[in-house]
């Protein structure tokens, strides 16, 4: 009963929540985090396809695991850049970072 | 020599004389006997080609014409060439203007003698000879129109000679610009009958007009051409020019303000007498403005002091009377009375020039008197002038007048004849007042000149037997020669009418007694006359108020316009760039509120462009699917 | 209707991960918010195990599960200097926050939309259980040389962090 149109609506909604949290969040460190919600459900997108469209190929496995790799890696430079700003700014919420306005 | 390899040869007639201002121009200003003696070589040379071109076209076949053209333009819709017409209506008009022009040329060595200015002088003369000649052989409306600007470029010129004179350079001006107004409306007909026949040749013109059938179009092509002869030969609105051209050299108001500039008006009205004769309202128009031009004119000289004055006013009396012939179809009258009076006027300015000349410069006619005495070959050439002016038989003026009046009568233009007739009183009146003043009469201003040298009688004296004789081309006694030659295509043949000419005869002889009897004699006082119409005397001698008029008008229409305008630009134009910029500064102040610097907002635009995007997209496709 | 055992664990499984996400976005306090987040991971690796992509789950479970919260975790607790149940509040931008709500809920609507009627060209295959030995045969045959530039981009990205979060030189 549960088809490959579950799944994607599935992923389709867990997007939409990480989407609002990185618009609407105040703190950079729950922003990346929303980030990470959307890759998740990217993940999930790309698996189901992988076994509903071209069952035992897993190209599509491969490719989110590939994606973990690289979300990986940008949590860790990001945390870093962060930590930097912090440091400078002695603040992690986006409102003070406006530099460049007008 | 064969025909046509003379006339082949006519395209020298006008070159000669540029020939001449081009080598005067670049190469001997700095000699001036030489220049003048290049000149006078240059259009004599012209007057013999136009004597034995004239000679030819007389003496053959009655409508040969000799035309030549060659391609100048030739684009979709608009071909211009260049080229010659030599038919008997040319033919007259060349040897009409190489003859006075050569004659002035001659008299000009006398009267400009010492002149600072004497190479460029003979230059200007040279150019206009070629111009006007020029424009007289011309084939087509195009080119003629060159040229007609030219003479009037030369007419600016040799009015404003003396150009250390104030009233001299105003009087260029004026004349220039009225003449500009006139060659406006001019070339718009041009450009009309470039539009709507396509062509501009003459002959060509003259086929298509026949067959056109769409009067307004033709009334307003004629009206507009009208406006050209209106500005060149000084017609009322636009006569205010010739009066104060006056203030060129008397030989240069003998050649052109009386021979041949206001000429080419009246030519134009001959050439292109197809187009004004298809309209009988442009016809009637013609007329009376011709005549009330005459009228007009002759009133206001009846009370002027100056002498070149009264000529001036009296050529635009009798080129009124040249117009008048043209509006009432009677071609050949007009033509012959331009070729008459290019004699007899020209000999009158030559000859108030020797007297000028002799009384250093004055030219106020109640200061002379007497001039008989010491200056007799002036005087009597200059009454021979007056008298064929007057309209006396057997002088050429009675022959050409006469044939006008016969024309206006005959052809029911009952109230033209009357104002004619009129106008022929006055004018014997004024002439043989200024005559009976200035060489005869009881001042004593004139007995300290002296005859002028022989330079300046001798074109004087042939002048005048031009005069005498020139009539007898055109006399009914043998067999109206010139008219054989000259005619418009429909053109009635009157009777010629002994009681006409009785009648205008003795209106003549009647203008000259009334003079005599006032300035001679002195029976009437003319001091007693001018008390008595006080009023009248002064509205004619302010020459109606007429520059007053137009010097008001100017300021009015042509400041007011500009005020109009200046606010036009400084608000609305001005108005429309400043706001521009005013918006983009506005606008500029109101976005920058969208770079507040937060990353969200960013993304919010961002994801704002990618959901339209998307939803356009899916709409797209799901309205193909469907 | 034949609700099979598979379908409920879907059900339950994927409510699990979207309540939990929703924790992460609407709690104030980011302690909370990073919980609700190793949960969602958990919930999404659950997921992977209904696809039959049960290696993928696993990765899951120790990567972002046990390495990239703890790293998350980690950085809250140094840029913590507030009140904790402060810390996560929402945007004060209330236009932003209305936008970007709204903008979300077209976004959903129009893929569900699209993706409710569409007609997708679904094979049922029973699955092979070797799925990691079809990933294994593809990581290091066709696609060796991705494998190779993530190695080396994980490499990069470590010794980066590294020397951004040491900071510049403290003289």
């Amino acid at each position: 009963m549960i088809g490959f149109t579950h799944y994607l609506i599935f992923a389709t909604l867990l997007f939409g929540i990480g989407l609002f949290g990185v618009l609407a969040k105040r703190s950079a460190v729950a922003v990346l985090m929303s980030v990470e919600l959307m890759l998740n459900a990217v993940n999930i997108n790309f698996v189901a396809i992988s076994k509903y469209i071209v069952p035992n190929a897993g190209v599509g496995q491969l490719f989110a695991l590939f994606v973990i790799v690289v979300a990986a890696a940008e949590v860790a430079v990001g945390l870093a850049l962060i930590i930097n700003i912090f440091r400078q700014k002695k603040s992690v919420d986006l409102h003070d970072f406006n530099l460049l306005k007008w | 020599m064969s025909l046509q390899s003379v006339l082949s040869h006519t395209w020298l007639i006008p070159f000669l004389p540029f020939l001449a201002f081009a080598l005067i121009g670049l190469l001997f200003h700095r000699w001036p006997k030489f220049s003048a003696l290049l000149s006078i070589l240059a259009i004599a040379g012209s007057f013999v080609l136009s004597v034995m071109a004239a000679f030819i076209v007389f003496t053959g076949p009655n409508d040969a014409v000799f035309e030549v053209a060659a391609r100048w333009l030739d684009m979709p819709g608009l071909r211009v060439d260049m080229g010659l017409l030599v038919d008997p209506l040319t033919a007259v008009m060349l040897v009409v203007v190489t003859t006075v022009a050569l004659l002035v040329q001659i008299y000009s060595l006398g009267y400009m003698h010492g002149d600072p200015g004497l190479a460029s002088y003979y230059s200007f003369q040279s150019l206009f000879a070629g111009s006007m000649l020029g424009l007289v052989i011309s084939n087509n409306f195009g080119q003629m129109f060159v040229f007609w600007e030219l003479v009037g470029i030369c007419s600016y010129l040799l009015i404003g000679f003396w150009f250390g004179r104030d009233s001299a350079k105003e009087a260029a001006k004026k004349a220039f610009i009225t003449n500009r107004v006139g060659d406006f409306g001019f070339l718009l007909g041009i450009l009309f009958l470039q539009i709507v026949f396509g062509t501009l040749n003459f002959n060509e013109l003259a086929g298509q007009v026949a067959g056109y059938s769409n009067a307004a179009v033709l009334i307003t092509i004629s009206v507009l051409l009208l406006f050209g002869p209106m500005g060149k030969s000084a017609q009322f609105p636009l006569h205010v020019w010739l009066p104060d051209a006056m203030e060129g050299p008397t030989p240069v108001s003998a050649l052109i303000h009386a021979a041949t500039m206001v000429a080419a008006g009246v030519y134009l009205l001959a050439r292109a007498s197809f187009i004004f004769s298809s309209s009988a309202e442009t016809m009637t128009l013609i007329a009376v403005v011709g005549g009330f031009t005459a009228l007009f004119a002759a009133s206001i000289a009846l009370v002027q002091n100056d002498i070149k004055r009264i000529l001036a006013y009296s050529t635009l009396s009798q080129l009124g009377y040249m117009v008048m012939a043209m509006g009432i179809g009677a071609m050949t009258a007009g033509m012959f009375h331009l070729m008459t009076h290019a004699f007899f006027k020209s000999l009158l300015f030559l000859g108030a020039g020797s007297v000028i000349h002799a009384m250093a410069d004055e030219q106020n006619i109640w200061k002379m008197g007497n001039l008989n005495k010491k200056m007799p070959a002036t005087t009597w050439t200059f009454v021979i002038g007056a008298l064929a002016l007057a309209g006396i038989p057997p002088l050429s003026g009675f022959w050409s007048k006469d044939e006008i009046l016969l024309g206006a009568f005959a052809g029911g233009h009952t109230g033209l004849y009357i104002l004619g007739s009129l106008v022929a009183f006055m004018t014997a009146f004024y002439m043989f007042r200024l005559i009976f003043v200035a060489f005869f009469g009881s001042n004593h201003g004139g007995e300290k000149a002296h005859e002028s040298p022989a330079v300046m009688t001798v074109p004087l004296v042939i002048l005048a037997i031009l005069a005498v004789v020139a009539g007898f081309v055109n006399t009914p006694l043998m067999g109206n020669i010139f008219g054989h030659y000259i005619s418009a295509p429909n053109a009635v043949h009157h009777e010629p009418s002994m009681s006409i000419m009785i009648i205008s005869s003795l209106i003549a002889l009647a203008g000259i007694c009334l003079a005599w009897l006032i300035y001679q004699k002195q029976v009437i006082s003319h001091e007693a006359l001018k008390e008595r119409f006080s009023a009248i005397y002064q509205v004619l001698y302010n020459k109606f108020y007429i520059d007053e008029f137009y010097a008001l008008l100017i300021k009015y229409c042509v400041d007011g316009t500009a005020k109009v305008l200046e606010w036009f630009d400084l608000k609305v134009v001005n108005g429309a760039v400043n706001g521009l910029a005013y918006l983009t500064g506005r606008s500029g102040y109101g976005l920058k509120y969208t770079e507040n610097g937060q990353v969200q907002t960013y993304a919010v635009y961002m994801y704002a462009g990618i959901v339209v995007l998307l939803i356009s997209a899916l709409c797209a496709v799901f309205t193909v699917l469907a | 209707m034949n609700i099979g055992f598979a379908d409920v664990a879907f059900i339950l499984i994927a409510g699990f991960t979207l309540l939990t996400a929703l924790g992460v976005v609407l709690l104030r306090n980011i302690v909370h918010s990073a919980i609700m987040l190793v949960f969602s991971f958990l919930g999404v690796a659950g997921i992977y195990f209904t696809l039959n992509a049960g290696f993928l789950g696993l990765v899951q479970i120790m990567v972002y599960a046990g390495a990239i919260s703890v790293l998350i975790i980690f950085a809250i607790m140094l840029v913590m200097k507030d009140d904790p149940e402060k810390t996560n509040l929402p945007s004060p931008n209330i236009p932003n926050i209305l936008s970007g709500g709204y903008l979300t809920a077209l976004l959903v609507a129009a893929l569900v939309g699209s993706i409710w009627f569409t007609k997708f060209p679904v094979k049922v295959v029973p699955a092979s259980g070797d799925d990691l030995g079809i990933l294994a045969n593809l990581m290091l045959g066709d696609y060796v040389v991705p494998f190779e530039a993530a190695a080396v981009l994980l490499l990069v990205a470590v010794v980066g962090a590294i020397i951004l979060a040491k900071g510049a030189d403290q003289k």
